[in-house]
């Protein structure tokens, strides 16, 4: 492969890996389905037929969390509405960005909140909303807010609430599978004799149980910092200026304020992981965050600059 | 056995063709609209002129040359009809609106008055808009052109005769700006 540098590249190689992490998850999930299926000692059709069930629960309790996305998660983190009038300069400068773009101006909203910090969500672009809290639109330059917001909307552009629903309805089936398995191991003793129910394939089944989920998990984080550094490169296709955001991300991460309204589990919506602290240093650690170093963010970003 | 691959190859083909068709189709009609939104915009620009030019003729009623030519760069891009016409009469109007505001310089009371910094707030928020819009028209004829380019898509292109589109490109009194800025 040629040489990434233009934004250009970047968008295209985050996509192009987004693709391979997916079949790489899907191979994972047929695998871990058949190993667990022989285990219960189900014939690759009973085993199907359980797979269908643990995916179309995992699908309705996704579906609920995707459909009423915006309105979930700016509940949760007690965000207020604007309106141009409010703010004329940060409604313009997502209405400017959204017609270059090509997306409708999204519901904007803003957090009661000194850290500086930002997140887009809705199931699609006429559904979106891009948030921002007040330490952000305080603590950053125009320039700097103009490359946050240009992310948001590529989150927006890019569908990853659709694309991370995916992942989470697959890390869900598999859970489901996973623990419907050990339950029926613990409490489904007089099922041992079931035909085809071999030892081997216990023992994997028991193993896969165990460690599917964990990699299933840091599947999904490793799908969740790519779209993290797509939007990043798509962002700079939008204000053609990579060092707006490069010199947000700093700013951002070197401000030591909590965020109050995140938690655990919006955590990895926002454009910085909000929850100070809680990054894991070490190599091995880097698998379980939600954002990619913002070093390596910081990096990618001056790849780019002066190629566009 | 042979007749069965064979009637699958051409079936094949022939929702490929198809496919590329619509996907022609597709993104001729997203430049399309692209386009129509940097009219809405420009429409929007060349709405704000008159009030513009009424509120500077209060203070310089004699700067006859100036009004006259706003006016004109006015009408011609309000009569622009591809980008190309687009493009010059948005560069001319740009100039004279240069040599307006140069005018209303000269008056402080112009400058101080309410509505004369919202006209031009109102103004320089439609230019950035221009901009804006010109870049998602010219990513749309981007990928129109890629596709048009590259193959084997281009074959198709050509069969059903795709024309590639114009760039909206920066006009030479943006580039004058940028020099300015440095």
């Amino acid at each position: 492969m040629a040489t990434v540098n233009t934004a250009w590249d970047h968008v295209s190689q985050n996509i192009f890996k987004t693709w391979l992490i997916f079949a790489f998850f899907t191979v994972f999930t047929v695998g871990v389905v058949y190993i667990l299926a022989r285990g219960l000692g189900f014939g690759e059709v009973g085993g199907l037929g359980i797979v269908g069930i643990a995916m179309i629960v995992a699908g309705i309790m996704n579906f609920i969390s995707y459909f009423w996305s915006d309105k979930i998660v700016l509940g949760i983190s007690g965000a207020k509405p604007i309106s141009e009038k409010d703010n004329k300069e940060i409604y313009r400068l997502v209405e400017n960005l959204c017609i270059a773009a090509g997306l409708p101006t999204p519901k904007i909203y803003v957090l009661e909140d000194t850290a500086p910090n930002a997140f887009a969500t809705g199931r699609d672009p006429k559904h979106a909303a891009i948030a921002l809290t007040t330490g952000i639109v305080q603590k950053l330059n125009k320039q700097e807010l103009e490359g946050v917001i240009a992310h948001e909307l590529s989150h927006i552009g890019n569908r990853d609430t659709l694309v991370m629903t995916v992942v989470s309805v697959l890390v869900g089936t598999i859970a489901l599978l996973a623990d419907w398995f050990l339950r029926s191991m613990w409490f489904g003793g007089h099922d041992r004799d079931r035909e085809g129910g071999n030892t081997i394939f216990v023992v994997l089944a028991i193993v896969a149980a165990i460690l599917a989920p964990i990699v299933a998990t840091l599947i999904q984080l490793a799908i969740s910092r790519r779209r993290e550094f797509l939007a990043d490169a798509s962002g700079v296709l939008l204000t053609r200026y990579p060092d707006g955001l490069a010199s947000a991300l700093a700013k951002i991460s070197s401000d030591k304020e909590p965020l109050e309204a995140a938690n655990r589990g919006t955590a990895h919506l926002y454009i910085v992981n909000p929850l100070k602290g809680s990054d894991v240093a070490g190599a091995l650690a880097g698998l379980f965050n939600t954002h990619p170093p913002i070093p390596a963010r910081i990096k990618a970003l001056q790849e780019m600059e002066g190629k566009i | 056995m042979a007749t069965y691959i064979v009637i699958a190859v051409i079936v094949a083909i022939a929702l490929w063709f198809l496919s590329t068709y619509n996907h022609f189709v597709t993104l001729r009609n997203r430049v399309r609209e692209a386009w129509s939104q940097i009219d809405v915009q420009l429409k929007r620009r060349s709405s704000l002129i008159p009030n513009l030019v009424e509120s500077v003729k209060g203070y310089a009623k004699h700067e006859k040359q100036v009004f006259e030519d706003v006016s004109q760069a006015r009408s011609a891009l309000m009569g622009a009809k591809n980008p190309h016409e687009a493009a010059a009469a948005n560069d001319m109007l740009s100039g004279a609106l240069k040599s307006l505001f140069a005018i209303a310089e000269a008056y402080p009371t112009l400058r101080a008055s309410e509505n004369f910094k919202q006209l031009q707030d109102e103004l320089s928020d439609t230019e950035t808009k221009v901009a804006a819009s010109r870049q998602f028209y010219n990513t749309n004829v981007l990928d129109l052109n890629n596709s048009l380019e590259v193959m084997p898509s281009a074959i198709v292109g050509q069969i059903f005769g795709f024309k590639k589109e114009e760039f909206f490109k920066a006009t030479e009194e943006e580039k004058k700006d940028v020099e300015v800025k440095f």
